[in-house]
C-alpha cells in the first residue's frame, strides 16, 4: 500500500457514489466538448473558403441574382484568372423532405477546374460518347459533362442514401417549382473534410433552361485571382465596374463570404458556449457537494490519521487527489468520447461540414476538468486540513 | 531524566464566550518504562492530559516536555512528524479504517516514512504477530471481534516502534475476557519491549496492572 492506493481505496468506499459522480463529470465534459464542437464546425466552415477566391454577389442580398452578362466583364478585370458561377437550388427529397442536403447549379466547365484542389472524383459513369473536355476538367467527369440532366454528388451523401451510379433521383424544387430528375454520373470526395460531402451539384444550364426559360441569371460568381495579395484591389475593381448599374455587386473573399453565412446564426455560437459552461458549472457544484459529503463522513478518520502523524498538507493532498481523480478521469473520458463518437457526424441540416471536435476543444475540456478537480476538491480538502484532531475525535468518542 | 515532564500546565477550552478550565497548573513526570494509569471522574481532564502528552492538543499555559523536547513549541507539521515517530495512540473505539485490511491499517503510520513496500509489509506482519493476529492480516475490521480490532489498533500503535504508548480507555468497549487480553498485551509491551504507557481508564481492575495510578479531579492531581 502507498498513499496513492490509499486514495483509490477511499474512492472505492462508496462505489456507486464514485461511479455516479464520475459519470456526471463524463456527461458534463461530453456535452461541453459537443457544444464546443459545434462551434469548431462553424469555424471549419469558415476556414474552407479560400483567400484566393472571391465571391461576387448582388449588393442588396444573396437572394437577388447577378446578370449573366457580368461574367465577361468580371473576367476582363486585370488579375482575374478564372470566373465561374452558381445558383442555390434548395431542392427537397420527395421521399424524405426532412432529410435536407444542399443542391447547387454550377457552370461545370469552370466550377470543377476552380475547385480541383478541394475535391476529387472517386467514382464516375463511363462516357456514352467521346466529347471534347474543357481545359482543367477532370476526364472522369466526361459522362457528367456530356449529359445536361446529370449530377455529381458528395461521397458521404451517396453512401448514406445508398445510391448507384447511373441512378435517376428526383428533387422537388422550392425556389424553382416542379420535380427535377437527375442522373448520378459522378461522386466527389472532399480532400478537406470541412468542404463537406453532402451536396448535389448539377449543370447550371439545366436550371436555366428548365427553371428560368433559358434566360437564367447566376446567384453568385466565384472569381479565381492569380495573386491573393491583389485580392483587395480586384475586389474594389469589380464592384467599381457595376457601381452605377441596376444590379450593384458586393465582392468579398470566399472566406469572408462563408463567415457571412455563419454570422446569420447570430448569437447562437455565444449561447452554445454559455450553455456548455453552465453545464460544467452545474456539475462542478454536484462534484464539490459529493466530495464534501464524502469527507464529512470521514471526519473521525481524518482525526485518527492526523493523530498517527499525517500532517495537514498530506491530508489536504489526499482529499484533493480524490476530487482530481474523479473529475480528471471523468473529464478526459467525456472529452475523448466527444472526439471519437462525434467526429465526422453529420449535423442535421447537412449544409455545414461534418462535425469536428478540435484537439483545442479537447484541451479546453481537459483544462476545465483540471479546474473542476481543483475547485471541487479544494473546499473539502481545506476543511480536512483545518480540522483539529480533538474536534474530529470528539465526533466519534 | 523523565521521558515525560509536564510543567505547570493549564488548559482552558473556549465554549462560546465562556472559558472552561480543564487542567489547572498540573505538573507531572513519567519515567522511561513506566506504566501509568490516569483515573478520575468524567470531565476531570484525563483525556485532555493524554492529548497534551501526545501532542494532539496544545496547552494554554505551561510546558509539555517529552524526551527533552518542548512539544508545545513545535510547528504543526513538525509536531505531526514527531507524533509519527514517538507516539503510539490506542483509542477506546479502536478507530481502524474500515476499508483497509488489518495489515493495511497497521501499515498506515509507515506510509509517512521512507520505506520500501516490502519492509512495510514485513514490519506490519511482525507487529500483528506480537499482538497474536498473524493469521488475520487479510481480514477487514468488520470481520474481526472487538478484542481483535483493538489488538490490530495496538499493532498499529507499535509498528513504528514509538517509546510512548497512550491508551484512552482501551478496554472501555470490550467484554471482560477481551479486556483482560488487551491489558495483558499492554503489560507485555511495557515489560518485554520497554514501552512507556500512559492509560486512561475508569476501571479499577484495569488500573491494578499499572505501576502508578494517578487520580485527576477538576484538572488537578489529587494524590
Amino acid at each position: 500500500m502507498n498513499l496513492f492506493s490509499l486514495v483509490l481505496v477511499n474512492l472505492g468506499r462508496n462505489k456507486l457514489r464514485t461511479i455516479l459522480t464520475t459519470l456526471s463529470v463524463v456527461v458534463a465534459l461530453f456535452l461541453f466538448c459537443t457544444l464546443r464542437g459545434v462551434l469548431d464546425t462553424l469555424d471549419a466552415a469558415i476556414r474552407v473558403g479560400s483567400e484566393s477566391r472571391l465571391v461576387v454577389r448582388n449588393a442588396i442580398s444573396l437572394i437577388f441574382p447577378v446578370p449573366l452578362a457580368y461574367r465577361d466583364r468580371i473576367a476582363a478585370v486585370p488579375g482575374v484568372s478564372l470566373v465561374s458561377y452558381a445558383n442555390w437550388f434548395g431542392g427537397l427529397d420527395p421521399v424524405d423532405p426532412r432529410d435536407f442536403y444542399a443542391s447547387f447549379a454550377v457552370d461545370g466547365e469552370t466550377y470543377f477546374p476552380m475547385y480541383a484542389r478541394d475535391v476529387e472524383i472517386v467514382a464516375a459513369s463511363p462516357p456514352q460518347a467521346q466529347i471534347a473536355m474543357p481545359a482543367g476538367v477532370d476526364p472522369e467527369l466526361a459522362a457528367f459533362m456530356a449529359e445536361r440532366g446529370a449530377c455529381v454528388v458528395g461521397e458521404r451523401l451517396f453512401k448514406r442514401k445508398g445510391w448507384k451510379l447511373g441512378q435517376t433521383i428526383n428533387l422537388n424544387g422550392t425556389i424553382f417549382p416542379g420535380s427535377w430528375p437527375y442522373v448520378i454520373r459522378a461522386v466527389y470526395h472532399a480532400k478537406d473534410p470541412a468542404f463537406g460531402e453532402e451536396s448535389l451539384i448539377f449543370h447550371w444550364k439545366y436550371l436555366s433552361e428548365r427553371g428560368m426559360g433559358g434566360q437564367g441569371t447566376p446567384g453568385w460568381y466565384v472569381v479565381q485571382v492569380a495573386d491573393p495579395e491583389r485580392a483587395g484591389d480586384i475586389t474594389r475593381a469589380i464592384d467599381a465596374q457595376f457601381e452605377n448599374s441596376p444590379a450593384q455587386t458586393r465582392t468579398e473573399t470566399e472566406r469572408a463570404f462563408q463567415a457571412g453565412f455563419i454570422s446569420m446564426y447570430g448569437n447562437v455560437p455565444f449561447l452554445i458556449g454559455v450553455i456548455g459552461l453552465a453545464v460544467v458549472f452545474a456539475i462542478l457544484l454536484v462534484a464539490a457537494n459529493t466530495m464534501m459529503m464524502a469527507v464529512r463522513e470521514r471526519t473521525a478518520e481524518v482525526g485518527v490519521m492526523k493523530t498517527l502523524g499525517f500532517d495537514d498538507g498530506t491530508i489536504f493532498r489526499l482529499v484533493l487527489a480524490e476530487g482530481a481523480i474523479i473529475t480528471l478521469g471523468g473529464g478526459i473520458t467525456g472529452a475523448l468520447l466527444a472526439k471519437f463518437l462525434l467526429e465526422g457526424f453529420a449535423l442535421p441540416n447537412n449544409i455545414l461540414p461534418p462535425m469536428t471536435v478540435s484537439w483545442m476543444t479537447i484541451g479546453m475540456g481537459i483544462g476545465i476538468a483540471i479546474v473542476m478537480g481543483a475547485a471541487s476538491g479544494l473546499i473539502p480538502a481545506w476543511q480536512a486540513r483545518q480540522l483539529r484532531i480533538v474536534d474530529a475525535l470528539r465526533r466519534v468518542e | 531524566m523523565a521521558l515525560v515532564e509536564i510543567r505547570s500546565v493549564k488548559k482552558v477550552y473556549q465554549r462560546g464566550t465562556e472559558a472552561v478550565p480543564v487542567l489547572d497548573g498540573l505538573s507531572l513526570e513519567i519515567a522511561q518504562g513506566d506504566f501509568v494509569v490516569l483515573m478520575g471522574p468524567s470531565g476531570s481532564g484525563k483525556t485532555t492530559l493524554l492529548n497534551l502528552i501526545g501532542g494532539v492538543d496544545q496547552p494554554s499555559q505551561g510546558a509539555v516536555m517529552v524526551n527533552g523536547e518542548d512539544i508545545g513549541r513545535m510547528r504543526p507539521r513538525q509536531l505531526a512528524r514527531w507524533r509519527a515517530r514517538n507516539i503510539g495512540y490506542i483509542f477506546q473505539l479502536y478507530n481502524l479504517i474500515p476499508v483497509l485490511t488489518a495489515e493495511q491499517n497497521v501499515e498506515l503510520p509507515l506510509l509517512l516514512v521512507k520505506m520500501k513496500g516490502k519492509e512495510r509489509k514485513s514490519r506490519a506482519a511482525h507487529a500483528l504477530g506480537i499482538v497474536g493476529l498473524a493469521d488475520r492480516v487479510r481480514h477487514y475490521p468488520r470481520q474481526l471481534s472487538g478484542g481483535q480490532e483493538q489488538r490490530v489498533a495496538i499493532a498499529r500503535a507499535i509498528v513504528s516502534d514509538p517509546r510512548l504508548l497512550l491508551a484512552d480507555e482501551p478496554t472501555g468497549d470490550l467484554d471482560r475476557k477481551s479486556g483482560e487480553e488487551i491489558l495483558t498485551l499492554l503489560e507485555r509491551l511495557n515489560r518485554e519491549f520497554g514501552k512507556t504507557i500512559v492509560m486512561v481508564t475508569h476501571d479499577p481492575h484495569a488500573a491494578e496492572r499499572a505501576h502508578r495510578v494517578l487520580h485527576l479531579d477538576k484538572g488537578v492531581l489529587s494524590n
